[in-house]
């Protein structure tokens, strides 16, 4: 199954990109989402536990991921 | 009740009039400016960037949030995104309610939801030429995955968890 991961602000910048799209086996979770995008250049900048998201909702690690399903890893928020 | 995230500059002025009503006694409207310095930096401008359908979406959640929890729907917050100077405003709520503390309270728990959970971030100019994230892990306070940084995400995110996320 397919996921898209996106990526904002500095971890965007760190990464050198915006999104990206992951294979990966059923019954992947969100954590699994994260070890994928560790192992990319400019990853050792992310913190060990990033904000994340599922189909614009913050989610836990352990959340099992379906098909077409969108991933956000989100930097320290800074609105206001 | 109203929530947007905005390219153009926002009136205020209007806000306030969109949640007049000859049933409230009270209108609170907040401004949020950008602001010339920042942890002892000068600042010359500001680029807002969102995730834009999550931080509409948070940010309709946070209204509801507030007119349930302080009993008005008279609700409108707009959020601009782009390139911003000096004083320009950057967010604005404007809450109306019959009395003025439940309208002085439902203002503060937007804006301070708003800036713990709408996926909403910055990078400020500096004078120097230079240019930071606000808040991003290793902007000059200490390398990515120091123990502050990374203690200060846990526990938002677990505070993010309890509210049913």
């Amino acid at each position: 199954m397919t996921v898209t991961v996106l990526l904002f602000a500095s971890y965007a910048d760190s990464l050198g990109m915006k999104s990206l799209a992951l294979d990966l086996s059923p019954g992947a979770t969100v954590g699994d989402v994260l070890g994928h995008v560790r192992a990319l250049p400019g990853a050792n900048r992310l913190p060990a536990s990033p904000l994340l998201a599922v189909n614009e909702r913050y989610a836990k690690r352990e959340r099992v991921l379906e098909s077409g399903d969108e991933v956000a890893i989100i930097p320290p928020v800074a609105g206001g | 009740m109203r929530t947007a995230i905005v390219v153009a500059s926002i009136d205020a002025a209007r806000l306030a009039a969109e949640v007049a009503g000859h049933h409230n006694g009270a209108t609170v409207l907040f401004i949020g400016t950008v602001r010339d310095v920042n942890d002892g930096r000068p600042v010359t401008g500001m680029e807002y960037t969102a995730y834009r359908s999550m931080a509409e979406r948070e940010m309709a959640d946070i209204a509801r949030e507030a007119a349930t929890r302080f009993g008005t729907d008279d609700i409108v917050v707009e959020h601009r995104v782009g390139v911003l100077e000096l004083g320009d405003a950057s967010v604005v709520i404007a809450v109306a309610h019959p009395h003025r503390g439940a309208a002085y309270d439902a203002s503060r728990y937007v804006i301070e939801q708003l800036k713990a959970r709408v996926p909403i971030w910055k990078l400020e100019h500096y004078d120097d030429g230079t240019r930071e994230w606000v808040g991003a892990a290793g902007s000059g306070k200490g390398e990515a995955g120091s123990g502050v940084r990374d203690s200060d995400l846990e526990s938002a995110h677990a505070s993010l968890g309890e509210r049913g996320a």
